[in-house]
């Protein structure tokens, strides 16, 4: 029993040393290469956060390091919460994050002298997915919000089977979830309480997702729209009852018929500055091309 | 040459006296560690108390995003999945043992003893993207559950982890029963089952309580296999259907959700304080488990 828990922390240790190990490295590059004639890496930047965004971010990050081999681009996932809080420990250069910084966060920074400045590089649309073998294709916010709060029980309820409802959501550190509580159990009304039923399985992964949803029949969950697979069947939504049955796509994200869209987010440590600039001055520009290939909505 | 005899054995007694100083150094530092860990635990986790009221963090809703810390459920979760575990491994594991130990002919036993200890080499991730995969639609479908990731999904997974645990244990509390015991089972007119079943097993009691409780501590504290097919959900689990419900461990609360929180947060102290919790029930149950063995060697000899 403690066994994996000391070589878990010994591997911690072993990971540690090694970044220490290669931060004194690349320090000491940086400090004897001041003009990189042969393209010898003169430039890393750490990027980290977002599940959502970390496949778009890591495409970014290749094409990047194709086009500039003297940088070196390292992106990690974990989670929007995961990404800021290194940010605010200063530990990396870029957070990604599917929602914006909360005012404890930003303050947390400013007691470490960082100044958080925010980019928006994407804009997202949250899918609703079922299994395949589901009959329900149509579903309101309303609704939405009526199974996630265990109002609604039985698919019967919403014209489908009679089977349970089995609600699926990412963990409480993804920006994903908190986006679906205010926006689509809370409706966007801060004064609502409502919280996700304690039934709602907690995955931790979008992989543990789409797996369920898939095996699962009586399954739903949401994701967002790049991690949606063609084995699960994405559900149209409407705002209101009487509203339009709407899927989501890139044309519906642009055209704010459908409802529950967001932008995605990257956030520096004070203005960016020299390679960070030019990184991000490239995702913003040239980078946006990967943006729809990956599933989700370029800014223009 | 007397002289020279004298310094080369002052020259060694030295080097012994270095060695042995190492050693008991070495040997002590455990203590040391184990002592500081539960310190820092208790630095980091205590100030929960102060931050958060006693009824909320006995309450049965864990929403740490939403200053919710009812602690609860998770404790249930980990002991129901625990004690599940437990109660399908306890009858295979040492009636296993007892097969491996005291049936099974030399040539079977050389064969499978190494298999045993092979089964505590797998990686708990791809047990639990094994559960996950191929026993969770399984339990869903045989059994009739809304989902397959539930508790006896991950009791499942359990089980099989302490399973080498319990085997090698058990095995060694019958290796100690004397033999004397055995040929006046057998002498008495017993068949062979009769001697193993009344006469050796309950000789070994002891030694198979001390495998349990040995199996219960690597059961509760696993976390990665149980994250991922338990379903993560963290309800109170009531009801006659519980076991086909998901539930949420401590173990697997900690692991979710250390990545997120910012240092020295109400949320950060909350974590620690469920990693002083899960100390102290493991530190308990090997207390259990030692005491046994101190019993028994207090008796002298095994039994």
């Amino acid at each position: 029993m403690g066994g994996v828990m000391d070589r878990r922390w010994s591997r911690c240790l072993a990971a540690a040393l090694i970044l220490l190990l290669c931060w004194l490295l690349s320090c000491r590059q940086q400090g004897s290469e001041p003009t990189g004639s042969s393209k010898p890496v003169t430039g890393k930047i750490e990027n980290k956060g977002s599940d959502t965004l970390v496949n778009l971010a890591l495409a970014w990050a290749e094409r990047y390091m194709g086009e500039h081999p003297e940088i070196r681009i390292s992106v990690t996932g974990g989670g929007s919460g995961t990404g800021i809080a290194s940010l605010i420990n200063g530990t990396v250069d870029l957070a990604n994050a599917s929602r914006e910084m909360k005012s404890e966060e930003i303050r947390a920074a400013g007691a470490n002298g960082i100044t958080p400045v925010q980019f928006v590089v994407a804009r997202d649309a949250i899918a609703v997915v079922v299994n395949p073998s589901n009959p329900v294709r149509a579903l309101t916010l309303g609704q939405i919000s009526d199974m996630y709060t265990g109002k609604i029980t039985n698919w019967r309820e919403l014209g489908g089977e009679n089977r349970p409802i089995v609600l699926l959501s990412r963990e409480s550190n993804s920006g994903t979830y908190l986006y679906v509580l205010e926006n689509v159990i809370r409706r966007g009304d801060p004064k609502c309480t409502l919280l996700f039923s304690p039934d709602t399985l907690l995955m931790p992964s979008s992989e543990g997702i789409s797996t369920e949803v898939r095996q699962n029949p009586n399954a739903i969950g949401y994701d967002g729209l790049g991690y949606v697979t063609a084995d699960q069947e994405v559900v149209a939504v409407a705002a209101d009852e009487g509203g339009p049955y709407v899927l989501p796509s890139i044309a519906t994200v642009n055209d704010g018929s459908y409802p529950i869209a967001r932008p995605l987010y990257m956030y520096t440590a004070g203005e960016p500055v020299d390679q960070v600039k030019t990184y991000l001055e490239w995702v913003l520009g040239p980078g946006q091309t990967l943006v729809s290939i990956l599933g989700f909505v370029p800014l223009h | 040459m007397f002289a020279r005899r004298r310094t080369r054995s002052a020259q060694a007694n030295w080097t012994e006296f270095l060695i042995e100083a190492l050693i008991r150094v070495l040997g002590f530092s455990t203590i040391g560690f184990v002592l500081l860990i539960f310190l820092f635990l208790l630095r980091e986790g205590v100030p929960i108390l102060r931050d958060v009221e006693l009824s909320n963090l006995f309450g049965v809703r864990w929403y740490p995003t939403f200053h919710l810390f009812g602690t609860l459920p998770l404790l249930l979760g980990s002991v129901l999945v625990t004690v599940t575990a437990i109660l399908m491994a306890l009858p295979l594991g040492v009636a296993t043992a007892v097969f491996v130990r005291e049936v099974a002919p030399d040539w079977a036993r050389e064969l499978l003893k190494p298999m045993i200890e092979v089964l505590a080499g797998i990686p708990s991730v791809v047990l639990g993207f094994f559960g996950m995969h191929v026993i969770a639609p399984f339990i869903r479908e045989a059994l009739g559950a809304p989902t397959g990731l539930t508790v006896i999904t991950g009791a499942l997974i359990l089980a099989y982890m302490a399973l080498p645990t319990i085997i090698s244990v058990a095995e060694d509390a019958l290796d100690a029963v004397p033999k004397s015991f055995r040929d006046a089972g057998l002498a008495m007119g017993a068949t062979q089952w009769q001697t193993i079943w009344r006469v050796v097993v309950p000789a070994a009691r002891s030694g198979i309580a001390t495998a349990v409780m040995l199996g219960m501590g690597r059961a509760i504290g696993e976390t990665m296999a149980v994250m991922m097919v338990t379903g993560n959900a963290a309800r109170m689990p009531f009801g006659l259907d519980a076991l086909l419900r998901p539930a949420r461990t401590m173990t697997a609360t900690i692991a979710a959700e250390m990545g997120e929180v910012a240092q020295g947060s109400v949320h950060y102290h909350a974590l620690f304080g469920i990693g002083i919790v899960l100390f102290l029930l493991t530190f308990l149950i090997n207390l259990v488990a030692a005491s046994t063995i101190f019993k028994k060697q207090r008796r002298g000899g095994l039994r």
